[in-house]
């Protein structure tokens, strides 16, 4: 029996934007929302829309998104037919090769997909948060009988040139197609997912692999498609999407979810976000201990203040420490009196007694961080110390 | 531990529960703001090296089942060996206020028994939570050169003995009493109903008693054997929760707001596992106020919340005053709505405005999804 569809998830980048956040782990596994990884948000979406196969391409220090991802049982992709598999690049006779760009990693695993035999691919990107319904395009791809179907959102018309600009006619066929235009025709703004009919994608990526070019699907691919005719069209998608790629893009999206009603919910029965959580009891909020505008992961022991945070499994925020504006990852310890601020602090730090994070203004050069402090894993604040805002402190550094 | 298995006998006296068993077995009794009284029990077994459990099927079997499935979440979920859902007797009936007839239960299953290759086997109930290591009991069991062991906790002499099972131990060990509901006689010690034995002494007390139209393992199986077998008892010194009335169970889960507590149920020799869910973290408002209280995921808390477990997704909006409760899975508490020392079941609502306030030694438990 031929599938219809199946899913291929980039995961393989880096995210070096995120510094310390992807020095030993891949982009896609970084976490979000208090208990997810951002990999989650793909695969949740291709469950909920009725994938059951999925690719999950990885390459940059795979190891923690290779052991997060499993059998894939939390996204009820632990299946006998079909299932999620992880595709790091391998080895053939003639030696091997990393994945050189978006289209070549696809096409250095046409073997798999013509084992799969899928009618239709759908491809996205392993590291933006959103909630889509990939098969409402797949029904709009059959629909249009399309080569390609690239899922698009309205950006405002100040920020069009940044993205991948798609001028499209009344029927919604793609007309044009411009990388980062200077003179942006229309504000459709390419969401990097889309689906291809196998067949003809195949043709264009056996094409473009002998060729010097940077094998990449809206670099390459599409224009490519594009010149030749092909039948292209682009699908609106509407809602909350968000490209966490900087430290301070990954913050805002986490203090997104804290508004009284967030753009982007969480909540929603109807489209959960699967995730593999620890074992751990609910947390606990002591007889000193305060949270408001946050959310509080399992695990947790609080016994002082936290305002306007996003606390993942197991923290411990002792009496008199203060958090704010901040997103503590799994096992962080905030010890009695500290205060932290507008910080990112990844997992199993520590901020010491009365250490001030990110309060006090800037004394050197401003970071890069966009005022947000970052703190990498593992990463013991002494007592008393002063990290000032936008400063990007890890273990080795402190 | 590979050559013990272990056997769950889940035939809880349910009299004085009431509404917290209506629809569900002891075992199945969520606890904790997140677990269910058998996770305890499972988890114990795995963490101490058992991948062979054999589960009695308690009546109202449904919700565990629901619950446990494969096994899965406790690594149970195997080729060999790993979960066994044995079947109740006719009859699982028991009696008010008198001993269950576990033994038919266990009868019913004697084949299973047979065709298993372990050596030793471990009987746990579930009405109790606590967190021990077996791999100590086993091996004190070895030691001794014990034919049985039962575990207990010693529990002093102002414990509520009502429908508890007591005993009393010597200065070497040895098991030398075992009463049920006596009011007159004092056992410091409660027995935990958890008892090793070689697997084919346990065929041998079965067969024995059922032949003899006896049919309590604790009375008939243990008690009337204590001069056949060497009987030993081994002390758990950690926490335990008997949850056997509202009131107990009302207690149990106020006893979780005390770290020591739950430092001991939820680490001292392992994790706890159970089923999970997708569910985002519990989420805060700029009107919330917590103190002293568990929080599960998927909470919305906007109003107050004091000295309570909350389970999942429990909706406490603005206005509103929880104190001393327990409010189970996706219950909603309205704005400006009061409860004080009240057990809410799964999906209970009380609408805006109202009210409602019960006694630290009597709480008020509302049948699930009752909107009041």
């Amino acid at each position: 029996m031929r599938k219809e569809w199946l899913g291929m998830i980039l995961a393989g980048g880096q995210g070096a934007r995120l510094k310390l956040l992807t020095k030993k782990i891949a982009k896609p596994a970084v976490g979000f929302g208090g208990r997810y990884r951002i990999i989650d948000f793909p695969l949740s979406n291709c469950q909920n829309s009725g994938l059951d196969t999925v690719g999950v391409l990885t390459q940059y220090k795979p190891f923690a998104l290779h052991s997060y991802i499993g059998t894939g049982t939390a996204w009820d992709l632990d299946r006998t037919y079909g299932g999620v598999y992880t595709l790091p690049p391998y080895a053939d006779e003639k030696g091997g090769e990393w994945y050189k760009g978006t289209a070549d990693a696809i096409y250095q695993n046409i073997e798999f997909l013509d084992i799969q035999d899928p009618e239709y691919v759908l491809i996205l990107s392993g590291d933006h948060i959103y909630k889509m319904d990939y098969s409402e395009m797949l029904q709009a791809h059959k629909k249009n009988n399309a080569d390609c179907t690239i899922a698009v959102f309205e950006v405002p018309w100040a920020e069009a040139s940044r993205f991948g600009i798609m001028a499209t006619d009344e029927t919604g066929a793609i007309v044009e197609f411009a990388e980062k235009p200077k003179e942006p025709k229309s504000n459709l703004a390419s969401m990097g997912v889309y689906i291809f009919s196998y067949a003809k994608l195949r043709e264009y990526l056996i094409a473009d692999a002998p060729l010097d070019t940077e094998h990449d699907f809206g670099k390459n691919i599409l224009p490519n498609m594009l010149n030749d005719n092909q039948r292209m069209f682009a699908f609106r998608f509407q809602g909350y999407w968000k490209d966490v790629g900087t430290v301070d893009s990954l913050w805002e999206a986490n203090m997104d979810l804290l508004e009284d009603v967030p753009a982007f919910n969480l909540y929603d029965p109807s489209w959960r976000i699967f995730s593999v959580s620890p074992v751990r009891p609910p947390h606990y909020v002591g007889l000193t201990g305060e949270a408001h505008r946050s959310m509080i992961g399992e695990g947790c022991r609080i016994y002082g203040k936290v305002d306007h945070s996003i606390l993942f499994s197991d923290v411990v925020i002792e009496e008199g420490a203060v958090v704010k504006d901040s997103v503590l990852f799994p096992g962080t310890i905030v010890r009695k009196g500290a205060y932290v601020e507008k910080a990112i602090v990844a997992e199993n730090s520590e901020l010491g007694e009365f250490a001030i994070v990110g309060r006090d203004a800037a004394e050197g050069p401003f970071g890069d961080n966009g005022g947000v402090v970052l703190i990498g894993e593992a990463t013991k604040v002494p007592a008393g110390a002063r990290i000032r805002k936008d400063a990007t402190v890890g273990k080795d550094n402190v | 531990m590979k050559n013990v298995m272990a056997i769950l006998n889940l035939n809880e006296n349910e009299e004085n529960l009431y509404e917290l068993t209506k629809h569900r077995p002891v075992a199945a009794i969520p606890f904790g703001g997140r677990y269910r009284l058998v996770d305890f029990a499972l988890s114990n077994l795995v963490n101490s090296g058992i991948i062979n459990v054999g589960i009695l099927m308690p009546e109202k079997f449904g919700p565990l089942i629901d619950h446990i499935r494969s096994g899965k979440e406790w690594d149970l979920d195997r080729q060999q060996d790993g979960l066994f859902i044995l079947p109740a007797a006719d009859g699982n009936a028991k009696r008010r206020g008198q001993l269950s007839r576990d033994l038919e239960n266990f009868h019913a299953n004697i084949n299973y028994l047979r065709n298993c290759r372990h050596e030793y086997v471990i009987i746990s109930p579930a009405g109790t939570v606590c967190n021990i290591n077996y791999k100590k009991a086993f091996m004190f069991h070895l030691e001794k050169d014990a034919e049985i062991t039962v575990i207990y906790k010693n529990v002093g002499s102002d414990y509520p003995l009502e429908g508890a099972l007591t005993m009393a131990v010597d200065e070497r060990g040895r098991v030398t009493d075992m009463a049920y509901n006596a009011r007159e006689t004092h056992n410091d010690c409660l027995a935990m109903e958890t008892y090793i034995m070689k697997r084919t002494v346990l065929i041998e007390i079965i067969d024995n008693c059922i032949a003899r139209g006896q049919n309590n393992l604790a009375m008939d199986g243990i008690l009337r054997n204590l001069d056949t077998y060497r009987v030993y008892g081994y002390e758990h010194e950690g926490y335990i929760g008997r949850v056997d009335s509202v009131y107990s169970y009302y207690k149990h889960n106020m006893d979780i707001l005390n770290p020591e507590v739950r430092n001991d149920l939820y680490f001292a020799n392992g994790l706890i596992y159970t089923k999970t869910r997708s569910e985002a973290p519990a989420k805060y408002s700029s009107s919330a106020k917590v103190i002293n209280s568990v929080i599960a995921n998927g909470c919305l808390i906007e109003g107050t919340v004091e000295n309570s477990v909350l389970f999942r997704g429990v909706h406490v909006a603005r206005g509103a005053v929880v104190r001393n409760s327990i409010l189970m899975q996706k219950a909603q508490v309205e704005e400006n709505a009061y409860v004080d020392r009240v057990i809410f079941d799964k999906n209970v609502r009380i609408t805006s405005g109202r009210s409602m306030k019960g006694e630290t030694t009597m709480p008020i438990v509302i049948e699930k999804n009752y909107i009041i």
